[in-house]
Protein backbone atom coordinates (compact mmCIF):
# COMPACT_ATOMS: atom_id res chain seq x y z
CA UNK A 1 0.00 0.00 0.00
CA UNK A 2 2.79 2.60 1.22
CA UNK A 3 5.74 3.04 -1.14
CA UNK A 4 8.85 4.82 -0.07
CA UNK A 5 7.97 7.71 -2.10
CA UNK A 6 4.90 8.57 0.38
CA UNK A 7 6.44 8.95 3.55
CA UNK A 8 8.74 11.73 2.35
CA UNK A 9 5.68 13.49 2.78
CA UNK A 10 4.06 13.96 5.81
CA UNK A 11 0.52 11.98 6.12
CA UNK A 12 -1.30 15.16 7.62
CA UNK A 13 -0.31 18.52 7.27
CA UNK A 14 -2.04 21.12 9.53
CA UNK A 15 -1.44 24.60 8.27
CA UNK A 16 -2.39 27.55 10.06
CA UNK A 17 -5.97 26.08 11.06
CA UNK A 18 -8.96 28.26 12.81
CA UNK A 19 -12.55 26.84 12.84
CA UNK A 20 -15.32 29.52 14.27
CA UNK A 21 -18.57 28.62 14.94
CA UNK A 22 -21.47 30.56 14.73
CA UNK A 23 -24.24 29.26 17.31
CA UNK A 24 -27.55 30.46 18.06
CA UNK A 25 -28.70 30.82 21.67
CA UNK A 26 -31.73 29.74 21.11
CA UNK A 27 -32.38 26.16 22.19
CA UNK A 28 -33.21 25.42 18.19
CA UNK A 29 -33.13 27.59 15.31
CA UNK A 30 -37.10 28.17 14.12
CA UNK A 31 -38.63 30.29 11.27
CA UNK A 32 -41.01 31.31 14.11
CA UNK A 33 -38.54 33.06 16.23
CA UNK A 34 -36.60 34.09 12.39
CA UNK A 35 -39.68 36.34 12.02
CA UNK A 36 -40.45 37.64 15.58
CA UNK A 37 -37.07 38.70 15.62
CA UNK A 38 -37.16 40.89 12.24
CA UNK A 39 -39.11 43.02 14.36
CA UNK A 40 -36.75 44.04 16.72
CA UNK A 41 -33.35 42.98 15.33
CA UNK A 42 -31.32 41.45 18.29
CA UNK A 43 -28.55 39.84 17.68
CA UNK A 44 -28.42 35.98 18.84
CA UNK A 45 -25.32 34.91 17.50
CA UNK A 46 -22.17 33.61 19.32
CA UNK A 47 -19.14 32.72 17.69
CA UNK A 48 -16.90 30.37 19.41
CA UNK A 49 -13.42 29.70 18.02
CA UNK A 50 -12.55 26.57 18.38
CA UNK A 51 -9.24 26.36 16.92
CA UNK A 52 -6.86 29.26 16.84
CA UNK A 53 -4.05 29.18 13.96
CA UNK A 54 -3.00 25.57 14.90
CA UNK A 55 -0.16 24.05 12.74
CA UNK A 56 1.46 20.74 12.93
CA UNK A 57 1.79 17.96 10.76
CA UNK A 58 2.55 13.96 11.64
CA UNK A 59 4.87 11.81 9.26
CA UNK A 60 3.89 8.83 7.30
CA UNK A 61 3.68 5.81 9.68
CA UNK A 62 3.51 7.82 13.29
CA UNK A 63 1.61 8.32 16.41
CA UNK A 64 0.43 11.42 17.37
CA UNK A 65 -1.42 12.14 20.89
CA UNK A 66 -3.30 14.86 21.24
CA UNK A 67 -4.28 16.29 24.66
CA UNK A 68 -6.42 18.82 26.50
CA UNK A 69 -9.16 19.66 28.61
CA UNK A 70 -12.53 18.78 27.74
CA UNK A 71 -13.38 22.37 25.21
CA UNK A 72 -10.52 22.66 24.40
CA UNK A 73 -11.17 21.76 20.34
CA UNK A 74 -9.78 18.39 20.43
CA UNK A 75 -13.10 16.89 18.66
CA UNK A 76 -13.29 19.84 16.68
CA UNK A 77 -9.13 19.15 15.12
CA UNK A 78 -10.38 15.49 14.51
CA UNK A 79 -13.68 16.77 12.39
CA UNK A 80 -11.41 19.34 10.56
CA UNK A 81 -8.65 16.66 9.49
CA UNK A 82 -11.76 14.41 8.89
CA UNK A 83 -12.93 16.46 6.49
CA UNK A 84 -16.84 17.11 8.09
CA UNK A 85 -16.12 20.64 9.44
CA UNK A 86 -13.96 22.89 6.74
CA UNK A 87 -11.52 25.07 8.13
CA UNK A 88 -12.35 29.10 8.46
CA UNK A 89 -8.37 30.01 7.53
CA UNK A 90 -5.82 27.80 6.92
CA UNK A 91 -5.13 24.81 5.06
CA UNK A 92 -5.51 20.75 6.00
CA UNK A 93 -3.98 18.27 3.73
CA UNK A 94 -4.42 14.45 4.34
CA UNK A 95 -2.79 11.65 2.24
CA UNK A 96 -4.71 8.36 1.98
CA UNK A 97 -8.01 7.25 3.49
CA UNK A 98 -9.35 8.55 6.45
CA UNK A 99 -11.47 6.15 9.52
CA UNK A 100 -12.46 8.16 12.40
CA UNK A 101 -13.70 6.51 15.28
CA UNK A 102 -17.31 6.95 16.52
CA UNK A 103 -16.62 7.43 13.26
CA UNK A 104 -17.85 5.24 10.76
CA UNK A 105 -21.27 6.98 12.41
CA UNK A 106 -22.09 4.16 14.20
CA UNK A 107 -24.84 4.15 16.38
CA UNK A 108 -26.46 7.43 14.03
CA UNK A 109 -29.47 6.11 14.45
CA UNK A 110 -30.24 3.92 17.86
CA UNK A 111 -33.86 2.77 16.18
CA UNK A 112 -31.67 0.56 13.90
CA UNK A 113 -30.08 -2.42 14.73
CA UNK A 114 -26.49 -2.88 15.35
CA UNK A 115 -25.82 -5.08 11.89
CA UNK A 116 -27.91 -2.04 10.10
CA UNK A 117 -25.52 0.46 11.52
CA UNK A 118 -22.50 -0.90 10.67
CA UNK A 119 -23.58 -1.27 6.97
CA UNK A 120 -25.27 2.02 6.27
CA UNK A 121 -22.29 3.55 7.99
CA UNK A 122 -19.60 1.67 6.17
CA UNK A 123 -21.77 2.72 2.99
CA UNK A 124 -21.75 5.99 3.77
CA UNK A 125 -17.86 5.84 4.36
CA UNK A 126 -17.22 5.09 0.72
CA UNK A 127 -16.72 1.14 1.68
CA UNK A 128 -18.09 -1.28 -0.98
CA UNK A 129 -20.51 -3.88 -0.50
CA UNK A 130 -18.00 -6.35 -0.76
CA UNK A 131 -15.51 -4.82 1.63
CA UNK A 132 -18.23 -4.68 4.20
CA UNK A 133 -18.99 -8.15 3.68
CA UNK A 134 -15.35 -9.57 4.39
CA UNK A 135 -14.89 -7.44 7.39
CA UNK A 136 -18.50 -7.61 9.21
CA UNK A 137 -17.53 -11.37 10.89
CA UNK A 138 -14.40 -9.45 11.93
CA UNK A 139 -15.97 -6.54 13.68
CA UNK A 140 -18.58 -8.44 15.27
CA UNK A 141 -16.07 -10.95 16.49
CA UNK A 142 -13.61 -8.25 17.84
CA UNK A 143 -16.78 -6.46 19.74
CA UNK A 144 -18.11 -9.82 21.14
CA UNK A 145 -21.56 -8.66 20.31
CA UNK A 146 -22.79 -11.78 18.21
CA UNK A 147 -25.94 -12.08 19.86
CA UNK A 148 -26.88 -8.51 19.89
CA UNK A 149 -26.09 -7.30 15.92
CA UNK A 150 -29.75 -7.48 15.25
CA UNK A 151 -31.40 -5.80 17.70
CA UNK A 152 -32.09 -1.87 18.00
CA UNK A 153 -29.08 0.08 19.15
CA UNK A 154 -31.26 1.66 21.95
CA UNK A 155 -31.18 -1.54 23.75
CA UNK A 156 -27.33 -1.48 23.76
CA UNK A 157 -25.39 -0.12 26.96
CA UNK A 158 -22.89 2.58 26.36
CA UNK A 159 -20.24 0.05 26.55
CA UNK A 160 -21.60 -2.15 23.99
CA UNK A 161 -22.09 0.63 22.57
CA UNK A 162 -18.42 2.08 22.77
CA UNK A 163 -17.03 -1.85 21.52
CA UNK A 164 -19.00 -1.48 18.35
CA UNK A 165 -17.57 1.96 17.27
CA UNK A 166 -13.83 0.80 18.07
CA UNK A 167 -14.47 -2.66 16.99
CA UNK A 168 -15.58 -0.60 13.09
CA UNK A 169 -12.65 1.63 13.67
CA UNK A 170 -10.04 -0.50 14.16
CA UNK A 171 -10.87 -3.02 11.28
CA UNK A 172 -11.25 -0.94 8.50
CA UNK A 173 -7.21 -0.63 7.75
CA UNK A 174 -7.47 2.69 6.89
CA UNK A 175 -4.36 4.68 5.89
CA UNK A 176 -4.97 7.02 8.87
CA UNK A 177 -7.55 6.63 11.79
CA UNK A 178 -8.39 9.30 13.99
CA UNK A 179 -9.64 7.75 17.87
CA UNK A 180 -11.57 9.69 20.22
CA UNK A 181 -11.29 8.54 23.60
CA UNK A 182 -11.33 5.14 22.56
CA UNK A 183 -9.74 3.26 25.09
CA UNK A 184 -11.95 4.18 27.23
CA UNK A 185 -14.92 1.90 26.12
CA UNK A 186 -15.94 -1.38 27.88
CA UNK A 187 -15.22 -3.37 30.73
CA UNK A 188 -11.49 -3.92 31.89
CA UNK A 189 -11.02 -6.96 30.08
CA UNK A 190 -11.52 -4.84 27.00
CA UNK A 191 -10.43 -2.00 27.71
CA UNK A 192 -6.96 -4.19 27.39
CA UNK A 193 -7.90 -5.98 24.49
CA UNK A 194 -8.28 -2.66 22.73
CA UNK A 195 -5.24 -1.22 24.23
CA UNK A 196 -3.36 -4.53 22.63
CA UNK A 197 -4.87 -3.55 19.45
CA UNK A 198 -3.75 -0.22 19.64
CA UNK A 199 -0.35 -0.77 20.35
CA UNK A 200 -0.59 -3.81 17.38
CA UNK A 201 -1.97 -0.88 15.05
CA UNK A 202 0.94 1.72 16.11
CA UNK A 203 3.50 -0.35 15.70
CA UNK A 204 2.02 -1.18 12.11
CA UNK A 205 2.75 1.15 9.43
CA UNK A 206 -0.13 3.41 9.85
CA UNK A 207 -0.66 6.94 10.93
CA UNK A 208 -2.57 7.48 13.92
CA UNK A 209 -4.18 10.65 15.22
CA UNK A 210 -5.25 9.56 18.79
CA UNK A 211 -6.88 11.87 21.37
CA UNK A 212 -7.58 10.16 25.13
CA UNK A 213 -7.86 11.95 28.35
CA UNK A 214 -5.88 8.52 29.50
CA UNK A 215 -2.33 10.36 29.25
CA UNK A 216 -0.78 6.73 30.50
CA UNK A 217 -1.72 5.45 27.24
CA UNK A 218 -0.98 8.41 24.95
CA UNK A 219 2.88 7.85 27.05
CA UNK A 220 3.14 4.51 25.82
CA UNK A 221 1.18 4.61 22.05
CA UNK A 222 2.68 8.22 20.35
CA UNK A 223 5.89 9.24 18.88
CA UNK A 224 4.46 12.71 19.59
CA UNK A 225 1.97 14.93 21.44
CA UNK A 226 0.09 18.37 21.21
CA UNK A 227 -1.60 19.84 23.57
CA UNK A 228 -4.30 22.25 22.88
CA UNK A 229 -6.02 24.89 25.62
CA UNK A 230 -8.94 26.75 24.58
CA UNK A 231 -8.55 26.64 20.79
CA UNK A 232 -4.70 26.90 21.04
CA UNK A 233 -2.02 24.78 20.75
CA UNK A 234 0.56 25.13 23.57
CA UNK A 235 2.86 22.64 22.87
CA UNK A 236 4.04 20.19 20.17
CA UNK A 237 6.84 18.26 21.58
CA UNK A 238 7.20 14.46 23.05
CA UNK A 239 4.71 12.92 24.69
CA UNK A 240 6.73 12.72 28.36
CA UNK A 241 7.33 16.56 28.32
CA UNK A 242 3.77 17.06 26.90
CA UNK A 243 2.33 15.20 29.29
CA UNK A 244 4.55 16.52 32.35
CA UNK A 245 3.65 20.06 31.28
CA UNK A 246 -0.49 19.25 30.59
CA UNK A 247 -0.17 17.73 34.15
CA UNK A 248 1.50 20.46 36.12
CA UNK A 249 -1.08 22.78 34.43
CA UNK A 250 -3.64 21.05 35.54
CA UNK A 251 -2.56 20.78 38.53
CA UNK A 252 -2.50 24.93 39.14
CA UNK A 253 -5.88 25.76 36.81
CA UNK A 254 -7.71 23.11 39.03
CA UNK A 255 -9.98 25.90 40.42
CA UNK A 256 -11.08 27.19 37.29
CA UNK A 257 -10.51 23.97 34.76
CA UNK A 258 -12.19 20.78 36.09
CA UNK A 259 -9.46 17.56 35.36
CA UNK A 260 -11.53 14.83 34.24
CA UNK A 261 -10.84 12.39 36.80
CA UNK A 262 -9.69 10.12 35.09
CA UNK A 263 -6.75 11.78 33.41
CA UNK A 264 -6.14 11.88 37.05
CA UNK A 265 -6.47 8.46 37.70
CA UNK A 266 -4.42 7.34 35.26
CA UNK A 267 -1.35 9.62 35.39
CA UNK B 1 0.07 4.82 -5.46
CA UNK B 2 2.83 7.47 -4.80
CA UNK B 3 2.04 10.31 -3.38
CA UNK B 4 3.30 12.68 -6.06
CA UNK B 5 1.13 11.36 -8.52
CA UNK B 6 -1.77 11.90 -5.65
CA UNK B 7 -0.55 15.20 -4.84
CA UNK B 8 -2.33 17.06 -8.28
CA UNK B 9 -5.46 15.73 -7.26
CA UNK B 10 -6.62 18.00 -4.85
CA UNK B 11 -10.23 17.54 -4.66
CA UNK B 12 -12.20 17.69 -1.70
CA UNK B 13 -13.33 13.46 -1.67
CA UNK B 14 -10.42 12.25 -3.40
CA UNK B 15 -10.46 8.79 -1.94
CA UNK B 16 -6.12 9.30 -1.83
CA UNK B 17 -5.53 13.27 -1.28
CA UNK B 18 -7.79 15.64 0.54
CA UNK B 19 -6.97 19.02 1.27
CA UNK B 20 -9.36 20.95 3.18
CA UNK B 21 -9.38 24.71 2.71
CA UNK B 22 -11.68 27.50 3.65
CA UNK B 23 -14.72 27.68 1.17
CA UNK B 24 -16.15 30.49 0.13
CA UNK B 25 -20.30 30.32 0.65
CA UNK B 26 -19.90 28.14 -2.78
CA UNK B 27 -19.77 24.84 -4.18
CA UNK B 28 -17.38 22.18 -3.50
CA UNK B 29 -16.03 20.99 -7.06
CA UNK B 30 -19.06 19.67 -8.64
CA UNK B 31 -17.33 16.69 -10.95
CA UNK B 32 -15.47 15.01 -7.72
CA UNK B 33 -18.78 15.52 -5.78
CA UNK B 34 -20.90 14.19 -8.32
CA UNK B 35 -18.35 11.48 -8.89
CA UNK B 36 -18.22 10.80 -5.23
CA UNK B 37 -22.11 10.62 -5.01
CA UNK B 38 -22.31 7.98 -7.33
CA UNK B 39 -19.95 6.05 -5.73
CA UNK B 40 -21.93 5.97 -2.84
CA UNK B 41 -25.11 5.57 -4.30
CA UNK B 42 -25.50 2.31 -2.54
CA UNK B 43 -25.78 3.89 0.47
CA UNK B 44 -28.88 5.81 -0.27
CA UNK B 45 -30.27 2.45 -1.50
CA UNK B 46 -29.56 0.84 1.71
CA UNK B 47 -30.66 3.21 3.87
CA UNK B 48 -34.01 3.60 2.12
CA UNK B 49 -34.02 -0.14 2.88
CA UNK B 50 -33.73 0.28 6.28
CA UNK B 51 -36.22 3.22 6.67
CA UNK B 52 -39.03 1.29 5.45
CA UNK B 53 -38.08 -1.69 7.58
CA UNK B 54 -37.92 0.24 10.36
CA UNK B 55 -41.54 1.31 9.61
CA UNK B 56 -42.62 -1.73 9.38
CA UNK B 57 -43.06 -2.15 5.81
CA UNK B 58 -41.71 -5.51 4.94
CA UNK B 59 -44.14 -7.37 7.26
CA UNK B 60 -46.93 -8.60 5.38
CA UNK B 61 -49.53 -6.57 7.59
CA UNK B 62 -46.95 -3.14 6.76
CA UNK B 63 -47.49 -4.51 2.64
CA UNK B 64 -51.26 -4.29 3.11
CA UNK B 65 -51.52 -1.36 4.69
CA UNK B 66 -49.36 0.04 2.08
CA UNK B 67 -52.38 -0.53 -0.35
CA UNK B 68 -54.99 -0.37 1.83
CA UNK B 69 -54.50 3.30 3.14
CA UNK B 70 -54.46 4.91 -0.38
CA UNK B 71 -57.34 3.06 -1.48
CA UNK B 72 -59.09 4.16 1.74
CA UNK B 73 -57.95 7.98 1.58
CA UNK B 74 -59.51 7.56 -2.61
CA UNK B 75 -62.50 6.24 -1.52
CA UNK B 76 -63.12 9.10 1.28
CA UNK B 77 -62.22 11.93 -0.92
CA UNK B 78 -64.41 10.16 -3.78
CA UNK B 79 -67.32 10.47 -1.21
CA UNK B 80 -66.82 13.91 -0.41
CA UNK B 81 -66.70 15.27 -4.18
CA UNK B 82 -69.57 13.40 -4.47
CA UNK B 83 -71.23 15.12 -2.17
CA UNK B 84 -70.02 18.75 -2.40
CA UNK B 85 -70.35 18.07 -6.12
CA UNK B 86 -74.25 16.61 -5.35
CA UNK B 87 -73.49 14.29 -9.20
CA UNK B 88 -71.80 11.60 -9.06
CA UNK B 89 -68.63 11.53 -11.41
CA UNK B 90 -69.04 7.68 -11.14
CA UNK B 91 -65.94 5.30 -11.65
CA UNK B 92 -63.98 7.43 -14.50
CA UNK B 93 -63.66 10.27 -11.48
CA UNK B 94 -62.73 7.64 -9.29
CA UNK B 95 -59.67 6.45 -11.37
CA UNK B 96 -58.59 10.04 -11.83
CA UNK B 97 -58.55 10.58 -8.37
CA UNK B 98 -56.82 7.62 -7.53
CA UNK B 99 -54.43 8.35 -10.02
CA UNK B 100 -53.62 11.76 -9.09
CA UNK B 101 -53.89 11.03 -5.57
CA UNK B 102 -50.64 8.31 -5.62
CA UNK B 103 -49.00 10.87 -7.50
CA UNK B 104 -49.04 13.25 -5.14
CA UNK B 105 -48.98 11.07 -2.21
CA UNK B 106 -45.33 10.23 -3.55
CA UNK B 107 -44.43 13.64 -3.82
CA UNK B 108 -45.28 14.90 -0.42
CA UNK B 109 -44.16 11.20 1.01
CA UNK B 110 -40.55 12.27 -0.03
CA UNK B 111 -41.03 15.78 1.54
CA UNK B 112 -42.13 14.07 4.86
CA UNK B 113 -39.46 11.82 4.48
CA UNK B 114 -36.72 14.18 3.40
CA UNK B 115 -37.68 17.10 5.74
CA UNK B 116 -36.15 15.01 8.72
CA UNK B 117 -33.28 13.61 6.72
CA UNK B 118 -30.90 15.78 7.74
CA UNK B 119 -31.34 16.89 11.23
CA UNK B 120 -32.19 13.11 11.73
CA UNK B 121 -28.65 12.35 10.79
CA UNK B 122 -27.21 13.49 13.74
CA UNK B 123 -23.67 11.28 14.46
CA UNK B 124 -23.33 10.53 10.79
CA UNK B 125 -22.89 13.73 9.71
CA UNK B 126 -21.10 14.80 12.46
CA UNK B 127 -18.94 11.51 12.33
CA UNK B 128 -18.60 10.39 8.24
CA UNK B 129 -17.80 13.02 5.63
CA UNK B 130 -19.80 11.76 2.74
CA UNK B 131 -22.10 14.25 0.43
CA UNK B 132 -25.21 14.67 2.29
CA UNK B 133 -27.10 14.96 -0.64
CA UNK B 134 -27.83 11.17 -0.60
CA UNK B 135 -29.79 11.28 2.65
CA UNK B 136 -32.85 13.11 1.03
CA UNK B 137 -32.09 11.30 -2.35
CA UNK B 138 -32.99 8.24 -0.19
CA UNK B 139 -35.91 10.00 1.48
CA UNK B 140 -37.19 10.22 -1.96
CA UNK B 141 -36.90 6.59 -2.38
CA UNK B 142 -38.68 5.00 0.41
CA UNK B 143 -41.38 7.25 -1.51
CA UNK B 144 -41.12 5.88 -4.42
CA UNK B 145 -40.42 2.23 -2.93
CA UNK B 146 -44.18 2.98 -1.14
CA UNK B 147 -45.54 4.25 -4.41
CA UNK B 148 -44.86 1.51 -6.95
CA UNK B 149 -46.83 -1.50 -5.14
CA UNK B 150 -49.94 1.15 -5.64
CA UNK B 151 -50.13 0.54 -8.97
CA UNK B 152 -51.20 -2.94 -8.46
CA UNK B 153 -54.09 -1.27 -6.37
CA UNK B 154 -54.96 1.12 -9.90
CA UNK B 155 -54.92 -1.54 -12.22
CA UNK B 156 -58.38 -3.39 -11.12
CA UNK B 157 -59.78 0.63 -10.59
CA UNK B 158 -58.57 1.11 -13.92
CA UNK B 159 -60.26 -2.13 -15.98
CA UNK B 160 -63.72 -1.68 -14.08
CA UNK B 161 -63.96 2.41 -15.11
CA UNK B 162 -62.56 0.40 -19.13
CA UNK B 163 -59.94 3.71 -19.51
CA UNK B 164 -58.53 3.74 -22.87
CA UNK B 165 -55.61 1.45 -23.27
CA UNK B 166 -53.18 2.25 -25.96
CA UNK B 167 -49.91 3.58 -26.85
CA UNK B 168 -50.48 6.92 -25.23
CA UNK B 169 -50.01 5.14 -22.01
CA UNK B 170 -46.17 5.45 -22.67
CA UNK B 171 -46.03 8.62 -21.62
CA UNK B 172 -46.93 7.72 -17.77
CA UNK B 173 -43.39 6.85 -18.15
CA UNK B 174 -41.34 9.99 -18.79
CA UNK B 175 -43.69 12.10 -16.92
CA UNK B 176 -43.91 10.17 -13.50
CA UNK B 177 -39.52 10.71 -14.14
CA UNK B 178 -40.54 14.21 -14.15
CA UNK B 179 -42.60 13.77 -10.81
CA UNK B 180 -39.36 11.96 -9.13
CA UNK B 181 -37.17 14.88 -10.44
CA UNK B 182 -39.46 17.63 -8.90
CA UNK B 183 -39.57 15.32 -5.49
CA UNK B 184 -35.88 15.11 -5.28
CA UNK B 185 -35.46 19.25 -6.18
CA UNK B 186 -38.08 19.99 -3.03
CA UNK B 187 -36.95 17.17 -0.94
CA UNK B 188 -33.37 18.59 -0.92
CA UNK B 189 -34.86 22.26 -0.16
CA UNK B 190 -36.62 21.28 3.02
CA UNK B 191 -33.68 18.81 3.89
CA UNK B 192 -31.42 22.07 4.41
CA UNK B 193 -34.05 24.30 4.97
CA UNK B 194 -34.83 22.52 8.12
CA UNK B 195 -31.16 22.72 9.39
CA UNK B 196 -32.25 27.04 9.54
CA UNK B 197 -35.47 26.29 10.71
CA UNK B 198 -36.66 23.48 12.95
CA UNK B 199 -40.09 23.98 13.06
CA UNK B 200 -40.39 24.01 9.31
CA UNK B 201 -41.71 20.27 9.63
CA UNK B 202 -44.99 21.86 11.04
CA UNK B 203 -45.34 24.55 8.66
CA UNK B 204 -44.82 21.75 6.16
CA UNK B 205 -47.65 19.51 7.05
CA UNK B 206 -50.24 22.35 6.48
CA UNK B 207 -48.16 23.73 3.49
CA UNK B 208 -49.03 20.41 1.79
CA UNK B 209 -52.95 20.19 2.59
CA UNK B 210 -53.15 23.46 1.39
CA UNK B 211 -51.28 21.95 -1.79
CA UNK B 212 -53.69 19.32 -2.15
CA UNK B 213 -56.71 21.09 -2.69
CA UNK B 214 -55.03 23.84 -4.86
CA UNK B 215 -54.15 21.04 -7.01
CA UNK B 216 -56.34 19.27 -9.96
CA UNK B 217 -56.86 16.28 -7.76
CA UNK B 218 -60.18 16.17 -6.13
CA UNK B 219 -61.34 18.01 -9.82
CA UNK B 220 -60.08 18.25 -13.28
CA UNK B 221 -57.74 20.95 -14.63
CA UNK B 222 -60.35 21.52 -17.24
CA UNK B 223 -62.96 22.55 -14.83
CA UNK B 224 -61.46 25.37 -13.03
CA UNK B 225 -62.71 28.53 -13.16
CA UNK B 226 -60.61 31.57 -15.67
CA UNK B 227 -60.27 33.17 -12.40
CA UNK B 228 -57.78 30.54 -10.48
CA UNK B 229 -56.00 29.85 -13.68
CA UNK B 230 -52.97 31.30 -11.82
CA UNK B 231 -53.06 28.43 -9.94
CA UNK B 232 -52.41 25.94 -12.66
CA UNK B 233 -49.20 27.84 -13.94
CA UNK B 234 -47.58 28.61 -10.22
CA UNK B 235 -48.37 25.52 -8.68
CA UNK B 236 -45.22 23.36 -10.06
CA UNK B 237 -47.57 19.94 -9.77
CA UNK B 238 -50.60 21.09 -11.60
CA UNK B 239 -49.25 20.81 -15.17
CA UNK B 240 -47.63 17.49 -14.05
CA UNK B 241 -50.86 16.64 -12.35
CA UNK B 242 -52.78 18.06 -15.57
CA UNK B 243 -50.55 15.85 -18.21
CA UNK B 244 -50.93 12.54 -15.71
CA UNK B 245 -54.62 12.44 -15.99
CA UNK B 246 -54.74 13.06 -19.52
CA UNK B 247 -52.79 10.06 -20.03
CA UNK B 248 -53.74 7.67 -17.48
CA UNK B 249 -57.90 8.29 -17.26
CA UNK B 250 -58.93 10.08 -20.39
CA UNK B 251 -57.50 8.37 -23.04
CA UNK B 252 -54.99 11.42 -24.42
CA UNK B 253 -51.56 12.17 -25.47
CA UNK B 254 -50.68 15.66 -22.80
CA UNK B 255 -50.45 18.31 -24.04
CA UNK B 256 -46.95 20.02 -24.70
CA UNK B 257 -48.40 23.38 -23.24
CA UNK B 258 -48.96 21.52 -19.82
CA UNK B 259 -45.35 19.14 -20.65
CA UNK B 260 -43.04 21.95 -20.92
CA UNK B 261 -44.46 23.39 -17.91
CA UNK B 262 -43.92 20.94 -15.86
CA UNK B 263 -40.45 19.62 -17.47
CA UNK B 264 -39.40 23.47 -16.64
CA UNK B 265 -40.96 23.64 -12.92
CA UNK B 266 -39.24 20.43 -12.10
CA UNK B 267 -35.62 21.50 -13.56
CA UNK B 268 -35.73 24.89 -11.77
CA UNK B 269 -36.48 23.54 -8.73
CA UNK B 270 -34.23 20.63 -8.87
CA UNK B 271 -31.68 22.53 -9.91
CA UNK B 272 -32.27 25.20 -7.77
CA UNK B 273 -32.86 22.71 -4.52
CA UNK B 274 -29.35 21.09 -5.57
CA UNK B 275 -27.27 24.77 -5.74
CA UNK B 276 -29.05 25.32 -2.26
CA UNK B 277 -28.29 21.95 -0.52
CA UNK B 278 -24.79 21.63 -2.09
CA UNK B 279 -23.55 25.19 -1.16
CA UNK B 280 -25.03 24.52 2.79
CA UNK B 281 -23.96 21.06 3.03
CA UNK B 282 -20.64 21.33 4.43
CA UNK B 283 -22.21 24.58 7.62
CA UNK B 284 -24.60 21.47 8.89
CA UNK B 285 -22.18 19.43 10.37
CA UNK B 286 -21.86 22.66 13.11
CA UNK B 287 -25.31 23.55 12.71
CA UNK B 288 -26.70 20.41 13.92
Amino acid sequence: MSSLSASRKPRIQVEDVSVTYRTSLERAPTLKSTLLRLGRRQRVIREIEALKGVSFSVPHGKVLGVVGANGAGKSTLMRTVAGILPPNSGRVEVNGRVSTLLSLGVGFNRRLTGRENVVLGGLAAGLTRAELREKYDEIVEFAELEEFMDMPMRTYSSGMYGRLAFAVAVTMHPDILIIDEALSVGDARFRRKSFERMRELCSEDRTILLVSHALASIEKLCDDAIWLHKGRMQMWDEPAAVIEAYTEFLGIADEDHEPDPVTMEDV
Amino acid sequence: MSSAQASHRTSEFDAVTHVYEPHRVGLPPIRPYVRELWRRREFAFELSRTSLRAQHFDTVVGQIWLLLNPLLLSCVYFVLVDILRQKTGGIVFFAHLMAALFAYHFVTDSLRQAVKSVTGGGRLILNTAFPRILLPAASVLVALRKFLPTVFVFIPVAFIASIPFGAHLLWVVPIAALFVVLATGLAMLVAALQVYFRDLKTFLTYGLRVWLYASPILYYASEVPDRYGFLLVLNPLAPLLTAWSDVIDRGLSPDPADLALGAAWAVVLFVGGALFFISREREFAVRL
